[in-house]
């Protein structure tokens, strides 16, 4: 895989450079992130003076503190949590029942939903906040997680399916021919066979449902109304963040807070990852 | 696309009639219906929470529907197109579509443009600075549209932000001037956005044979010769498939203006099609006017779906 030859071909001293500029780059992409985690460790008076440093000598956990004493912070962390993760498998499983349909099937119509799965992608979210938030006030779901999953899950479908096609394709089909030779049922080739082979490819496409429902901030806002304890990070997020007089303190606390499981999640999955963008787009 | 390719696929009956014992009928009829038993979950619940909001909404955008009428305490009255006449007659309505259309541009563009060139330079590295830009990368791709938003608007405080000090800018407000609040944003998005761009299109250079780069290498060609006479062409897919994506993420655009500019900036200033049509719903109640403006938007987003398919089609790609 590795491109010797384009590496060789390029003459030292621009190679250098090449180096140097990446790693530059790296670090003023890096920097926002390494701010956020410095000021959240940064004692009051140092977050808010006009000399800002790029390092502090006296870490305090001061605005940490203030963000876990606030009002039931545990509880909106672990319903982010509740939403993301119900929304990852639910959506996973379907996705992949859906994406093993339309590449290992012929069937009429196949065309025309696989469009249909394209177009639903372009769907803005947003504009469907109104119909929901009726919708979910007409089946008494406004102020329950439910209300933030069963959306989520529609919204992250269609990519998914999309992605998916691509590793479901890429099983060859000498394997399911040799799995029916044996006697393997339909459901047993598909749980046993494909599903355990496909499955890099469902944490890849994971990535993307988890992203999406963790970090969302407009279902959270509309829907859940009147019961905070219904309530997620975002929220809790917002609350430091008061246009006139923010907190900056508690802000990158709960800003760090929040991304670090997302950061986690990526970590563990980023190979997987690259190699399924890879695939899913050249398929 | 291409009906060739795809009648090599197994079908249920002919595939196994001499190891399965079973009735061919029943077989071909089971492996017609088994696509939609798989299918099922997929379609109930995008046709419950996607279709069918899609319907009500393109419905709520013909009556007239305010408070009075979500309380109860008034009937629903059917306006025809009366909404989208008193948003086509308003002035605010054109300028903040133009505003978005050119926003997501922007942003387009400068994401392409950050995203490729990073994912070349990739390729002309070795491992420890390339690992450092793809670990910096992911970062910005998984920090959370709101955190990321807090965070670039700290960075860009005029009072305590670490931008203006370094740049020498004293107390300079971004986010008061119009353009540079989009500016502001528009750096949020690139950064957030540019490591799908980078990472796709590096693992599409990665694909390309290194026999045909060096064949090009020892014909002669330059870099840029090479760019744009043999990667370019062979990455058209997944170029297309990054713009279009780029297109329909930016144009939709929402947490970041609400955030950093605080729900569309002062007297309004940076909304976008988005912000607006919530801002229209949720603040001043006016439901069926902010519907009418997402039924505008799906409409655009259609016609860049049509232009997408059609280059797809064009290449000859098979879905």
């Amino acid at each position: 895989m590795r491109s010797l030859s384009s590496v060789r071909l390029v003459r030292r001293p621009w190679r250098l450079f090449a180096e140097a500029s990446a790693l530059l780059i790296a670090v003023v992409v890096a920097f926002p992130l390494y701010w956020m985690v410095l000021s959240a460790f940064k004692p009051a008076g140092e977050i808010e003076s006009s000399e800002p440093r790029p390092w502090t000598l006296a870490p305090s956990l001061d605005s940490f503190r203030r963000v876990f004493e606030q009002n039931e912070f545990g509880r909106y962390f672990l319903n982010s949590l509740v939403v993301a993760c119900s929304v990852v498998i639910v959506s996973a499983l379907i996705a992949f029942l859906a994406a093993t349909a339309v590449t290992r099937f012929r069937f009429r119509f196949r065309t025309t939903l696989l469009i249909m799965f394209l177009v639903a992608q372009m769907v803005p979210v947003e504009a469907l906040t109104i119909p929901l938030f009726f919708l979910m006030r007409d089946f008494g779901q406004l102020n329950t997680l439910g209300s933030l999953i069963l959306p989520h899950i529609a919204f992250s479908l269609p990519f998914a399916i999309w992605m998916l096609r691509g590793f479901v394709k890429a099983v060859p089909e000498a394997l399911e021919e040799a799995a029916y030779m044996d006697g393997a049922s339909r459901s047993r080739f598909l749980w046993q066979i494909l599903f355990p082979l496909v499955f890099p490819g469902l944490v890849a496409t994971s990535v993307f449902s988890f992203i999406s429902a963790w970090n969302d901030f407009l279902f959270a806002k509309s829907f859940i109304i009147s019961d905070t304890s219904q309530s997620t990070l975002p929220m809790a997020l917002l609350v430091f963040y008061k246009p006139d007089e923010p907190d900056w303190g508690g802000v990158m606390a709960a800003s760090t807070v929040m991304t670090i499981p997302v950061l986690v999640f990526f970590v563990l999955v980023q190979r997987r990852l690259v190699s399924g963008l890879g695939g899913a787009v050249k398929d | 696309m291409r009906q060739g390719r795809g009648l090599s696929r197994p079908r249920g009956g002919s595939r196994k009639s001499n190891t399965a014992p079973r009735p061919q009928g029943r077989r071909r009829g089971r492996s017609q219906r088994t696509p939609w038993l798989y299918l099922a979950p997929a379609l109930v619940v995008l046709g419950g929470l996607l279709v069918y909001p899609v319907y009500q909404l393109g419905l709520i955008s013909f009556f007239q529907y305010t408070q009075a009428q979500v309380s109860g305490g008034e009937p629903t009255t059917f306006e025809g197109f009366g909404n989208y006449a008193e948003l086509f007659g308003d002035r605010q309505f054109w300028e903040v579509l133009l505003a978005t259309v050119l926003f997501a541009g922007a942003c387009v563009v400068s994401t392409l443009a950050v995203g490729c060139s990073l994912a070349v330079l990739l390729t002309r590295v070795r491992a420890v600075p390339r690992l450092a830009l793809m670990l910096a990368a992911l970062g910005a791709w998984a920090t959370p549209a709101i955190t990321g938003s807090t965070v670039w608007l700290f960075l860009f405080d005029p009072d305590f932000g670490p931008v203006n000090r370094m740049l020498g800018l004293g107390d300079y407000s971004w986010t008061y001037g119009r353009l540079s609040a989009f500016f502001l944003v528009l750096l949020e998005v690139v950064w957030c956005s540019f490591p799908f761009v980078m990472v796709t299109v590096y693992a599409g250079i990665k694909a390309v044979p290194a026999e045909v780069l060096e064949a090009a290498a020892l014909d002669g060609a330059s870099q840029w010769r090479i760019w744009r006479s043999v990667l370019a062409p062979m990455l058209r897919p997944i170029l297309v498939v990054v713009t279009i994506q780029s297109v329909i993420w930016d144009f939709k655009v929402f947490t970041q203006i609400y955030v950093m500019t605080n729900g569309g900036g002062i007297a309004g200033q940076n909304l976008v099609l988005n912000v607006y049509a919530y801002q229209k719903a949720f603040a001043s109640s006016q439901y069926s006017l902010g519907s009418a403006i997402g039924v505008v938007m799906l409409l655009i987003l259609l016609a860049v779906t049509l232009v997408y398919l059609r280059l797809l089609r064009r290449q000859g790609e098979e879905m």
